[in-house]
């Protein structure tokens, strides 16, 4: 609460607004500026680079009311497409879903997507957002070719895998701090349909689960599991494991996915709407309907990948308070144990509401804060409710540092530095590619000053 | 449609731009910077412009640029029946108001620089039987009121003329659409406390492409504003002396 707070003690006016993340905690004022060309602005003291602010926690937030938020929105020029090869460069503002929207119907898809298509290409660039097919294609780094970055002196300057390699590894997840990411190259996906094939399976508890997703890796694309992480005991981990491809036009013909139905959360939903006995309930009812629907059916893209963005502000879900998404990985070597614990441990907590996702990973990244590393990692969202909340947090980072595992920056709203330091063993080649372009930290976050000590 | 575009590069004329391109229509881009225009014609070839867009100078400040700019349009397309000028600019009102130059400025290029390409488009469109004509004015020309009267009177200045514009060619086959946008947040919009109904540009496009295809003479987006200047218009001075916005 203390945090939340502090909006009502700045001085908001004089063009200050309030700035969250999709978790809507914390919140911070500072003033947003939404250019339409890419350049710094003189005279700005810090810059928060910021996309459509799909980022969960504190990433794409100020840490000062004198920090400037600059959103890359209105810079979502597509730059060159080669409907050959599928080669797109763009603008960084571009989101994923003029992206699929304007490509899709021409045969082309996004390499790598996360949860939701309201993300920039900046955004996924920043965040090496991952998804359900990072098993077999990783992170969308490795997708990238191209991207040209403002950094702090005011200069243009051009990085990928074979040009100024260092800044490119130290820009791929980055989270936005070693300049302005503005403009991208990266190349798209062939699909033949916007239709998905998607099979569906029950299980009926956490091994199962991480046996099902192994079993699947080697013959489908994109893969997940929905957990009910609030079910005990026996059935502790329960839940439905996804498969699925894109289907081929001989499966589905030439129609099209119907337009589809929206709805919007209109107000901040009253609290006693989380209280977990209701949230039990929720998640048995989710389970046993799609247990019910279990088996293979063809799926407009839009629902295998983004169901949640069929509820325009769902965030607003969790209350007035927000919420925090908590996604850490764990290394394959470490085996079962941490997550079955992490599992035990929310399951007592009652902190958990609604679903946690599951996902194997493939390789790392050679970028150096890039997040999915071989291994299980496992999404949920806590319904934010002050210092206990942080606690149980702190409590499950203690168990993914023992398990040579990490957070995941996009999401992350409280993680301590000294617990981020012990997560992470390239951060510190990471700081001198940053040092190095950027001495002054003139990109910066209130993520970045909690984990990285940068001072407003 | 095959159409010679003034502003689709920024704002309410990029998301409109985007949405001809979307359907097919036939772009040609008039505007002040080369590269930006290039930039622009490259997105909208990829959202499905029949290619290649091409690009000519025209700066709205002057008028001895429109000619050569509306010829070369008529060469790329093969004649165009169609101008869309959403270019023009804008100022808040502390500084139109301190700074003649600058005033002076925004009334040549929203009046006299709009009014005059228009009027020479509607004689080529005439000469050739026919098409459209579409220009921004705005709610603010709708009625003065004193945070911004000084844009406002530019476009009730450009209002006016393209409602007898429209009188003036309607028999020779010369459609006139005047777009009056409400606040939308775009970057000429950016800073300014953002007040109750405002729109987003590509709803803004959409609404407008629709009153082009139904050759409706004054359209209003978002759509609420119709109702809301009715009843600002209807306001007796006295109460509109009154009102500090």
């Amino acid at each position: 609460m203390a945090r939340l707070s502090a909006l009502d003690e700045a001085p908001v006016g004089a063009g200050l607004q309030p700035v969250a993340g999709w978790g809507r905690h914390p919140v911070r004022p500072a003033r947003v500026i939404r250019p339409e060309r890419l350049v710094l602005p003189p005279g700005a003291p810090g810059i928060v680079p910021r996309g459509l602010g799909r980022a969960y926690g504190d990433a794409a937030v100020p840490s000062s009311p004198r920090d400037l938020v600059l959103e890359t929105v209105r810079a979502d020029r597509v730059l060159a497409f080669d409907p050959a090869s599928g080669l797109l460069s763009c603008e960084a503002g571009l989101p994923l879903a003029e992206i699929l929207r304007v490509l899709v119907p021409k045969g082309w898809f996004p390499p790598v997507s996360p949860g939701t298509k309201f993300v920039t290409v900046g955004g996924c660039v920043a965040c090496d957002v991952h998804g359900k097919n990072h098993h077999r294609d990783g992170s969308f780094g490795q997708f990238v070719e191209r991207i040209k970055l403002v950094v702090a002196d005011g200069r243009e300057v051009e990085c990928g895998p074979s040009t100024e390699r260092e800044l490119f590894l130290a820009t791929v997840g980055g989270m936005g701090l070693t300049g302005l990411i503005a403009e991208v190259t990266l190349r798209l996906r062939p699909v033949e349909s916007p239709w998905m094939v998607l099979e569906t399976e029950d299980v009926r508890g956490l091994e199962e689960m991480m046996e099902g997703l192994r079993r699947a890796a080697p013959d489908w694309p994109y893969t997940v599991g929905w957990i009910d992480c609030l079910a005990r005991g026996k059935s502790l981990g329960r839940g439905i494991l996804m498969r699925g491809c894109h289907a081929t036009r001989a499966e589905t013909g030439a129609r099209r996915p119907g337009p589809r139905r929206g709805w919007r959360m209109p107000v901040d939903a009253p609290e006693w709407l989380l209280s977990p006995w209701l949230m039990r309930l929720f998640n048995a009812g989710y389970y046993l309907g799609q247990k019910r629907r279990a088996g293979r059916r063809l799926v407009p893209y839009e629902s295998f990948f983004y169901p949640l963005d069929a509820v325009e502000d769902w965030n607003r879900m969790y209350g007035r308070r927000g919420f925090l998404q908590y996604q850490c990985i764990v290394p394959r070597a470490a085996g079962v144990r941490p997550l079955l614990r992490l599992l035990e441990r929310l399951a007592d907590s009652g902190a958990a509401s609604f679903l946690a996702v599951i996902k194997d990973c493939g390789p790392e990244f050679p970028a150096y804060l890039s997040f999915p590393l071989e291994g299980t990692t496992l999404a949920l969202d806590l319904a934010y409710r002050g210092a206990r909340t942080e606690a149980l947090v702190h409590e499950l980072n203690a168990l993914v540092v023992t398990a040579g595992g990490r957070v995941y920056l996009a999401k992350d709203a409280v993680t301590r530095a000294e617990d981020f330091a012990r997560m992470v063993p390239r951060l510190e080649r990471w700081r001198a590619v940053r040092d190095h372009w950027d001495a002054g930290h003139r990109f910066r976050s209130a993520q970045s000053a909690r984990l990285l000590g940068d001072r407003p | 449609m095959k159409v010679a575009f003034i502003g689709a590069t920024r704002g309410m004329g990029r998301a409109l731009a985007r949405r001809m391109a979307e359907r097919g229509d036939a772009l040609f881009l008039l505007g002040r910077s080369p590269d930006e225009l290039a930039t622009s014609a490259r997105d909208l070839e990829a959202r499905g412009a029949p290619r290649p867009v091409e690009t000519a100078p025209l700066d709205l400040s002057r008028s001895e640029s429109f000619a050569p700019g509306l010829e070369a349009a008529a060469r790329a397309l093969g004649g165009w029946d169609t101008l869309v000028v959403t270019a023009g600019e804008f100022g808040p009102q502390a500084e139109l108001a301190s700074d003649p130059g600058r005033l002076e400025r925004l009334l040549h290029v929203n009046v006299t620089g709009t009014v005059v390409l228009c009027q020479m488009a509607a004689e080529r469109l005439a000469a050739r039987g026919g098409g459209t004509i579409c220009a921004f004015g705005s709610v603010a020309g709708d009625r003065p009121r004193r945070s911004n009267y000084l844009y406002g009177a530019s476009k009730a200045g450009l209002s006016a003329f393209l409602e007898g514009l429209g009188y003036a060619y309607g028999e020779r086959g010369v459609h006139v659409v005047c777009v009056r946008p409400g606040f939308v947040k775009t970057g000429m919009t950016a800073g300014l406390p953002v007040p109750p109904f405002a729109g987003e540009p590509d709803a803004v496009a959409r609404t407008v492409l629709r009153a082009l295809d139904a050759g409706r003479p004054v359209v209003y987006a978002p759509p609420v504003w119709r109702a809301i200047m009715l009843v600002i218009r209807a306001l007796p001075r006295a109460v509109m002396r009154r009102l500090q916005f």
